[in-house]
């Protein structure tokens, strides 16, 4: 045996980018992915935004309505690119690769969490495809370094919460076929009970409780507070930090019991 | 003495009341070719993972490399290389870069990857391809990816799981020419699942039989066509003899429709 002591800690984050490294060597090999993506919030943005913005139905107080979904629109985009990604595994399970990630030395919460990083850096291109589109709808963003930063931070932490849900439910399924079912399921309902388009003020409120327990309304609360120029938190920043970080962690954690069952 | 590498004693294996494997007890010496012979269904597989630490005995013991599969699940994948039946290498990325993984995931010492990984290429005759998509290579070339990406850290056991399903028959021989070597050059010991009695035949020191979950027959392949007596006898009549007619097993859907698979993706 060559192999050298590691140090459990140091170990599992290496493990970590080894496994993010390679998921995007893959789209280094092929990224039309990234092109076909962008559609989505440019029709969300272009179209639903426009015509709402011209309704004046939603309130949104000092901010201009194109401008309040604007961060909306990216978090939407996060989670719909992240919900689908455990397809990959189960494509990746009726090969033989989850069969032989898990027979080798590599700690479970690596593999979950190397994926669930890697979708994070996939969907950074969403956010440069938003940042476009708001520049041309005339959205007064914030370009403070801090504030660009925060917004990457946060949608590569969303993307790996999101994904590592995804992934969770692709263990408990196992097939294409139900996961797609599943997947469709849960997209609209963690998109419509957040804030990502009509501030919670606006929502019944049974709707408003629902909404305060959805990971997607920190990520959203977070992205506008830090994507425009003069828009307060709602929840103050730490705890959407807080919230965010934690249910990722809960999320990697349960990932790593359950993704054995892929090798079954 | 021969040092044991792997031992397996009772080991069993249910799914609600169906026992997919009845404690099975065998043990392999060290540098062994190993075959597990058996009609679909008979257990083989189920085997492969309970030793590959894929999935948890319901009750037995076995060590491999001596640790234990139960309690020393971590020590035990570190000792071993594990072929799937299943295409196990990733067709979107190069077939450098699906060993450049392993040699990381596996800590080999940066210094070592290099040269390792290009040793593997040529053992396996695959450096002319290395730059290429795997998605652009031949049935017998993944197959030999497959054997170098597992083989990479030098195992003690090498598990296959029916390695040659669905490639040709001068890309069995090239999958063998390279399993044999690897026993030559290195002391790896090869455990694998076959449905091809002429593969057993021509590279197993022993085989055994399983048959709907047990152990029906144990040896050397001249020991079990003596076994039955009464003037010679092939390897076709032993397994007939042993694992019964095919007819009344099969494997599940499952099984059959990934075999399937595997070979339309090889072949």
């Amino acid at each position: 045996m060559t192999a050298a002591f590691i140090h459990p800690f140091t170990g599992f984050f290496e493990k970590t980018f080894v496994i993010t490294e390679f998921e995007l060597r893959k789209l280094r090999h092929d990224f039309t992915e990234l092109v076909t993506r962008a559609l989505q919030p440019a029709l969300w943005l272009l179209i639903f935004g426009q015509v709402f913005s011209r309704s004046g139905a939603m309130h949104t107080g000092n901010i201009p309505y194109l401008d309040f979904i604007a961060p909306g629109i990216l978090a939407q985009s996060v989670l719909f690119v992240a919900i689908f990604y455990g397809i990959n595994v189960i494509w990746e399970r009726d090969l033989g690769i989850v069969q032989k990630f898990l027979a080798s030395p590599t700690p479970r919460a690596a593999l979950v969490l190397g994926k669930g990083f890697s979708a994070g850096i996939r969907t950074l291109s969403q956010a440069v495809v938003v940042y476009g589109l708001s520049l041309l709808l005339g959205v007064k963003l914030n370009w403070s370094p801090l504030a660009l930063l925060n917004v990457l931070v946060v949608v590569v932490l969303a993307a790996t919460l999101f994904s590592t849900f995804s992934l969770i439910i692709a263990c408990i399924v196992k097939t294409r076929e139900r996961f797609m079912g599943v997947g469709q399921v849960l997209t609209m309902p963690l998109f419509f009970a957040s804030n990502a388009i009509y501030p919670t003020a606006m929502m019944p409120g049974w709707l408003q409780t629902i909404s305060r327990l959805n990971p997607l309304t920190y990520v959203v609360d977070a992205l506008r507070t830090y994507m425009l120029a003069g828009s307060p938190s709602t929840f103050s920043l730490s705890q959407d930090y807080a919230v965010i970080l934690l249910t990722t962690t809960i999320l990697v954690f349960v990932g790593a019991r359950l993704y054995p069952r892929l090798a079954t | 003495m021969t040092e044991i590498v792997l031992d397996l004693q009772a080991l069993t294996r249910r799914f609600g009341a169906f026992t997919a494997v009845d404690s099975l007890s065998l043990s392999v010496n060290a540098g062994e070719v190993f075959s597990l012979l058996g009609s679909n269904g008979a257990g083989k597989t189920t085997t492969i993972k309970m030793l590959t630490t894929l999935l948890p005995p319901s009750s037995g013991e076995a060590r491999v490399a001596g640790f234990s599969i139960t309690t020393q699940a971590v020590d035990v994948r570190r000792s071993i290389g594990y072929v799937p039946q299943a295409v196990s290498v990733d067709g979107s990325l190069t077939g450098y870069e699906n060993l450049l993984i392993f040699a990381k995931l596996y800590d080999l010492p940066r210094g070592q990857q290099q040269a390792r990984i290009k040793e593997a290429l040529e053992f396996m005759d695959l450096s002319a391809e290395s730059g290429r998509l795997v998605s652009q290579y031949s049935g017998g070339m993944v197959r030999r990816l497959e054997i170098a990406q597992s083989t990479l850290h030098r195992p003690r056991v090498l598990f296959l799981d029916e390695p040659t399903v669905g490639l040709d028959p001068i890309a069995r021989d090239a999958v063998w020419k390279h399993l044999v070597d690897l026993r030559t050059n290195y002391g790896t010991t090869l455990f694998f699942t076959t449905h091809y009695l002429e593969e057993a035949e021509s590279h197993c020191d022993r085989i055994a039989i399983m048959h709907l979950g047990k152990l029906d027959a144990l040896g050397t392949c001249k020991e079990l066509e003596d076994s039955l007596g009464g003037g010679s006898h092939t390897l076709d009549e032993v397994f007939v003899h042993y694992a019964g007619s095919a007819l009344d097993s099969g494997g599940t859907f499952r099984d059959v429709s990934a075999e399937r698979a595997t070979a339309q993706r090889l072949g």
